[in-house]
């Protein structure tokens, strides 16, 4: 008995990918970028349309030149926790301006979206509570319910009707009922049906998470996500997000006018027991949201790309998303299939991501496609022809 | 047999129903019984579990919640819980 064992049956599926001689899809390696666009991959110029970079802001020159004055002000990192270790004033001037952006009290940042999802989770919902999740929650949503102590409920991807049954089955139940969804779902680029889900939550007292990690800086007048565009920000009690879409960073945050998140700092361990943000990733992020501040036009644009590539992928008779959003997610029915299909566009020069079940939420495998605002429309006509003639040399 | 009444489903009640709700999936197993491991024996991943407790919670009027499940090995334990969970416990 090894301690290996138990990842053989990784091993066995990781074979049957690599069979036939394609691709291992975890390990492709962008060998550099040569715009936010283009990368190269095993050494040809390669259309990335699976980077979750929204804006392109990943290489916003002023984010570039913000980091590099950083750097040369305030050394590389920040050697350890703001709890244990200390606060530097750049993580509060960062918590000031998301906080303003969102017009929140309150704004707490992670190293990570994924930590602020963790964190936030696991410490708002206690043992006596009870926290109800979308069934298609991101991983970092799962974890944060494995890593608290609440009992944890799922409810039907997307379905008011659902989350309203699950919530009346436990009225009068002692605790709290916290209720997390996604502004746009990462893997199929749903959008959360977020006036009706605020809505009942009104109506049932219960308190609203919204992840907006893949819709800030993507939908919404001045793309605070979904809340905004539903215009039901009053109703979320905290909004989560991530700088590492579209403002090309890295980092987590969460926004609330709720006064005790200065006590949730001193309970939240994915917040407390990990380095804080190093200034230049602190810089930088300042900056690239000066950017998306300074350039409305990029979301118009990005919302075009959406609808051209949308109506593109459709038109070839692809199974594609029903919603229109940046995650473009083309559904196959096999995972041969996906397989083969994911290879043949790279060897054409396209990257997707390739993903499978059981991490997809139908046990069907997805190539799941991001649009940016930096694509052009010629980038985005040829990536559609790359799909029809991938799709062409398999049939 | 009232439908809503807590005391009126028994273990072996809720157990045939799951037991008929899995046998409408083709790919399961003819031979299931209320002592089949769900994992193992009908080779559902973590994800398909949770799925189809989801369709047995509509079934019941019940929610069991994620951390039930981890107690779970056969087609019975789901039963227990669920009369226990119906039950107030």
């Amino acid at each position: 008995m090894s301690i290996f064992d138990k990842f053989r049956t990784v091993e066995q599926r990781l074979a049957l990918l690599t069979a036939g001689g394609g691709r291992n899809p975890f390990d492709v390696m962008i060998e550099r970028p040569v715009s936010s666009t283009v990368g190269i991959i095993e050494g040809r110029d390669t259309l990335l349309f699976g980077t979750n970079n929204y804006l392109g802001l990943s290489q916003s020159q002023r984010a570039i030149d913000a980091a590099i004055d950083a750097v040369r002000a305030r050394g590389v990192g920040t050697t350890g926790s703001r709890i244990a270790n200390g606060t530097q004033s750049v993580h509060r001037q960062l918590e000031q301006r998301i906080a303003s952006f969102f017009g929140q009290k309150h704004c707490m940042v992670f190293s990570t979206g994924y930590q602020a999802n963790l964190g936030m989770i696991s410490t708002l919902a206690g043992k006596d509570d009870y926290l109800i999740l979308d069934a298609d929650s991101h991983a970092s949503i799962y974890d944060a319910s494995r890593l608290g102590h609440a009992q944890v409920i799922r409810f039907k991807h997307n379905d008011p009707d659902d989350l309203h049954k699950r919530l009346r089955r436990l009225e009068g139940a002692p605790g709290a009922k916290l209720v997390v969804v996604e502004g746009i779902y990462s893997m199929t680029g749903n959008v959360a049906p977020l006036k009706e889900m605020a809505a009942i939550k009104r109506e049932t007292g219960a308190t609203l998470l919204v992840d907006e990690a893949h819709s800030f800086g993507v939908l919404g007048p001045t793309g605070r996500g979904v809340a905004e565009a539903e215009a039901v920000e009053a109703d979320v009690d905290f909004i989560v997000g991530t700088f590492s879409k579209s403002l090309g960073t890295v980092g987590g945050y969460c926004v609330s006018n709720h006064d005790e998140i200065d006590l949730v700092r001193l309970q939240c361990r994915p917040y407390m027991f990990t380095a804080s943000l190093p200034p230049e990733v602190i810089a930088a992020t300042m900056a690239a949201l000066d950017d998306m501040l300074a350039q409305p036009e990029l979301r118009t644009q990005l919302s075009q790309n959406a609808a051209q590539f949308h109506a593109g992928l459709k038109g070839l008779g692809l199974n594609v998303s029903q919603q229109v959003s940046p995650v473009v997610a083309v559904t196959l029915e096999t995972v041969e299939e996906a397989i083969a299909l994911w290879n043949r566009l790279l060897d054409l020069g396209l990257y997707v991501n390739l993903s499978l079940p059981p991490a997809t939420p139908d046990h069907r495998p997805l190539l799941r496609c991001s649009v940016m605002a930096s694509h052009t429309s010629a980038q985005i006509a040829r990536a559609v022809e790359i799909f029809a003639e991938a799709g062409a040399s398999l049939s | 047999m009232m439908k809503g009444d807590p005391m009126s489903e028994t273990i072996e009640d809720v157990s045939a129903l799951i037991v008929n709700k899995l046998l409408a999936n083709p790919k399961v197993p003819r031979d299931i019984n209320g002592s089949s491991k769900i994992v193992e024996d009908l080779a559902f991943d973590s994800l398909a579990v949770m799925n189809f407790v989801m369709e047995i919670e509509d079934e019941m009027d019940v929610s069991v919640p994620l951390d039930r499940l981890a107690d779970i090995r056969t087609v019975d334990d789901l039963a227990t819980c669920i009369v226990s969970l119906k039950n107030g416990g």
